[in-house]
């Protein structure tokens, strides 16, 4: 290797230090010439990631809110009972069955209702339903089937989930933890979410998760919080006690929400709102 | 133009057809025995087994005496597999086929030189085909079919006899080829010629014609058209019904799946280069294991003798790749095992014409047919084949009125994509979409956006149903109290209903329901429910919650 002198000599004996600016090239370009750092790139030439794609969740007023879903990305929707996670879920997956696209479901809880799915238009010969958490067994006694409930619905939705993004192709992946106890669902490791946003990095697919609180935490890069807004379909209704009630309706749901953090924009989410109403099917 | 015929013959085809389920016997010395236990005879042996001394018609305590013989006992469920084999081969070059022996098949080489190459080429090919279907066989091509077959019994590897050529290319052949079977005429023809000193065919070729005919008749005359090449007779063309099918019978029971595997893929593979080589692809494989009820794990002999355990393997497109039946086939038989030992596999494809698919640039992505079977069979063996698959709804209102079906996906086509529909410019607002905004500086895609308008308010169902104890005053219920699960308990806030509906009430699975839409104050705030009261047994529960 070929020393570079950090100073220069001007007579024998007498050592004259370099201009600074000349001083810093000579180290850059020493350690430029370090076999060590030969294959590392500096941060000023790294490239920058590019924006996923975006589709529609289905929903106008979300898509304005957080751009739509990314593509090879994780996103979460957070929330409590009645807050209109599902309804979203059902939105995203007709946007998406209509676009041709395959969709999986993983429903932890088997609480899928095929019903509110067809009123939200969802095509089912493009959607996968997997039903954890129940299995049928035949009683060799009576030689009857009865339904056991399996004890790891959340492990049984984890390996489902990992073949379904290993076997790559699917449009939207969606993993409904929406009845899942929270002490659970906050059991899934870490590295379960990262592995799942790994392996959907660099393909089309949408990682679509529901919950009750934030779970897949830094591996989401989507992450919205919904509630129900004032439940404004029936309140007018709740003082008039005297009105009989088959003649009341639920008309639907005020979803009121909350963009907790977005990692496809520079600027910080912060907390930006959005309310829209669902009807009843 | 001349015609040209080739024949494909297949050298010791017993052993040959045990060959192609045990290959790697082939560097053995291998005799197949026939006959009962006591009587076994050799009845074939390899090129090894030649050398060693064993010969067709010794005992088998005679061949116990030489080392390092491999003995099998002769398959004919085998036999028919290789020859169904061999006319696999055949027919993947010509249509004009015809079945002269269960080791030899000739067939009409008309028509194939602009397609495959020359004669030699050709020829070449046939031996390369039949080599991948676990034949190792000799071809010949010549004019006519008897010197063809004369040829491919009489030369190992690939012969090609020019026309007027017939009688100089066969001469140096042993008078013994022109009697494929030892029957009691061939030996005293046999004995015959080696009488008057004939070794060769071309000294049975050289025999004046008219004396020949006097002391042998028209046998005589026959054989030496033969030996001269100048034989000239039609092809008989068979017509082979479209049976795939492989048999593998055991030397002893097979009790662990692993093994069971390595032979399936065997199978599997043979399976599948037969489909290949018609141009085929299957949808159904049928797997048929006999088992042995004499040494089942219960010991006692219950059922004495032998038992068919069936598994059918149903696919939704035509698939050709071994490796995903094979793995396809493990899971299903890790799902449903055997019960008891294997003593024969037998497994079958049903022939369908391969899949084609038009891929486009601009379509969605979607799962490889294959690898979707495998993750779908994978997932259900986790969840239950039950619990894995699409819905379809079926026309009633009982609740849970869906039924699941095996997920197969109709491909794309580029008419019914939606991006392609506004490409096209036609048909833009199909299905209330509507061409939504830019998604500002976060990407240039295009999305499609239903109307808000259609938002609808989901149901999410208990599975099973939450029992509650409900507290009615003035005939709507003001307080549920549920056991299981506290959070689903409290004062209902409001109540809508009842709706009534009923259903089946001819059959003996009759419904009738109540059904209420009620909030309850829960702790993390309103909840919406479905209370239906079953009218029937008047039990209250708890359906699903509005989410």
């Amino acid at each position: 290797m070929s020393s570079l002198p950090l100073v220069s000599t001007a007579a024998p004996g007498r050592f004259v230090p370099v201009a600074a600016s000349a001083r810093s090239m000579l180290i850059l370009e020493r350690l430029a010439a370090m076999p060590k750092l030969a294959g590392v790139t500096p941060a000023s030439r790294l490239e920058v990631r590019a924006s996923p794609q975006m589709v529609s969740s289905g929903i106008r007023e979300l898509d304005a809110l957080t751009g739509g879903l990314p593509r090879g990305c994780l996103t979460e929707i957070c929330g409590p009972a009645s807050s209109g996670r599902t309804s979203i879920l059902l939105a995203t997956l007709s946007a998406a069955t209509q676009r041709q696209e395959i969709c999986a479901l993983v429903d932890i809880s088997d609480a899928f209702n095929p019903r509110s799915a067809a009123a939200a238009g969802v095509n089912f010969e493009k959607m996968l339903w997997v039903r954890c958490g129940m299995r049928l067994q035949k009683s060799p006694q009576r030689h009857r089937v009865t339904e056991n409930k399996i004890e790891k619905p959340v492990e049984q939705a984890l390996q489902v989930t990992d073949l379904l993004l290993q076997s790559g192709g699917f449009g939207l992946v969606i993993i409904d933890l929406g009845d899942t106890p929270l002490k659970m669902a906050r059991r899934i490791p870490l590295t379960s979410w990262f592995r799942f946003q790994r392996a959907i990095e660099h393909t089309a697919t949408v990682l679509f998760v529901i919950s009750q609180a934030p779970c897949a935490r830094t591996c989401a890069s989507l992450l919205l919080k919904v509630s129900g807004k004032k439940l404004s379909a029936f309140s007018s209704q709740l003082s008039a006690e005297t009105s009989p009630t088959h003649a009341q309706f639920l008309d639907g749901l005020q979803v009121q929400g909350e963009l907790l953090r977005s990692r496809l924009e520079r600027k910080p989410a912060g907390s930006v709102a959005t309310a829209f109403a669902t009807k009843v099917g | 133009m001349r015609q040209y015929f080739a024949c494909i013959f297949v050298p010791d085809f017993p052993v040959e057809a045990l060959l192609r389920a045990e290959p790697e016997l082939r560097s053995q010395s291998l005799a197949t025995l026939e006959g009962k236990t006591p009587l076994q005879k050799v009845f074939a042996v390899n090129e090894n087994a030649r050398r060693a001394g064993v010969s067709p018609g010794m005992t088998k305590l005679q061949i116990e005496a030489c080392s390092n013989i491999v003995l099998r006992e002769r398959s004919l469920l085998q036999e028919a597999a290789a020859h169904a084999a061999l006319l696999d081969c055949a027919q993947s070059f010509s249509p004009r086929v015809e079945a002269t022996g269960c080791n030899t098949i000739v067939l009409d080489l008309a028509g194939l030189q602009p397609l495959f190459g020359p004669l030699p080429k050709i020829a070449r090919a046939l031996a390369r085909r039949a080599s991948d279907l676990g034949l190792e066989t000799s071809v010949a091509v010549a004019g006519n079919p008897d010197t063809a077959t004369l040829a491919a019994r009489g030369f190992s590897g690939i012969t090609v006899i020019p026309e007027g050529k017939e009688a100089n290319q066969l001469g140096s052949l042993p008078v013994e080829v022109l009697f494929e079977n030892s029957t009691q005429e061939s030996a005293r023809l046999l004995e015959t010629f080696s009488r008057w000193g004939i070794r060769k065919l071309r000294d049975l070729a050289a025999l004046p014609n008219v004396a020949l005919s006097e002391r042998l008749g028209q046998d005589g005359v026959r054989l030496q058209a033969l030996a001269r090449g100048a034989t000239s007779r039609t092809l008989v063309p068979v017509e082979p019904r479209l049976i795939f099918e492989e048999t593998i019978e055991l030397e002893y029971p097979l009790v662990l799946l692993e093994p069971l595997a390595f032979l399936l893929g065997r199978l599997l593979e043979q399976l599948c280069a037969r489909l290949e080589a018609r141009a085929l692809a299957t949808q159904e494989l049928r797997l048929c294991l006999e088992l042995d009820n004499n040494n089942g794990a219960t010991g006692a002999p219950a059922h004495p003798g032998r038992q068919s355990f069936h598994r059918t393997l149903r696919l939704p497109i035509p698939l050709l790749d071994s490796r995903t039946f094979l793995k396809l086939l493990q899971l299903d038989l890790k799902a449903h095992p055997p019960g008891a030992p294997i003593v024969m596999i037998q497994l079958a494809a049903e022939p369908v014409r391969p899949r084609s698919a038009q891929n486009g640039l601009f379509l969605p992505p979607a799962p490889e047919p294959e690898k979707l079977e495998l993750t779908l069979a994978r997932i259900a063996g986790i969840v239950g084949e039950d619990k894995v698959g699409s819905l379809r709804l079926l026309d009633t209102h009982r609740p849970e009125g869906f039924r699941m079906q095996h997920f197969a996906p109709e491909p794309c086509s580029p008419q019914s994509h939606p991006s392609t529909a506004l490409r096209a410019g036609s048909d833009t607002e199909k299905n209330n979409s509507t061409l939504l905004f830019p998604i500002s500086s976060l990407s240039s895609s295009v999305s499609l956006c239903l109307c808000g308008d259609d938002l609808v308010t989901a149901l999410r169902i208990f599975r099973p149903s939450v029992d509650v104890v409900v507290t009615i005053q003035d005939g709507k219920p003001t307080h549920i109290t549920c056991l299981r699960n506290k959070a689903m308990q409290g004062e209902i806030l409001w109540a809508a209903g009842p709706w009534r509906s009923s259903g089946d009430w001819w059959e003996k699975e009759g419904w009738a329901r109540e059904e209420w839409d009620i909030a309850v104050q829960a702790e993390t705030g309103i909840a919406l429910f479905r209370l239906v009261r079953d009218r029937l047994d008047g039990r209250w529960f708890l359906e699903g919650t509005y989410d």
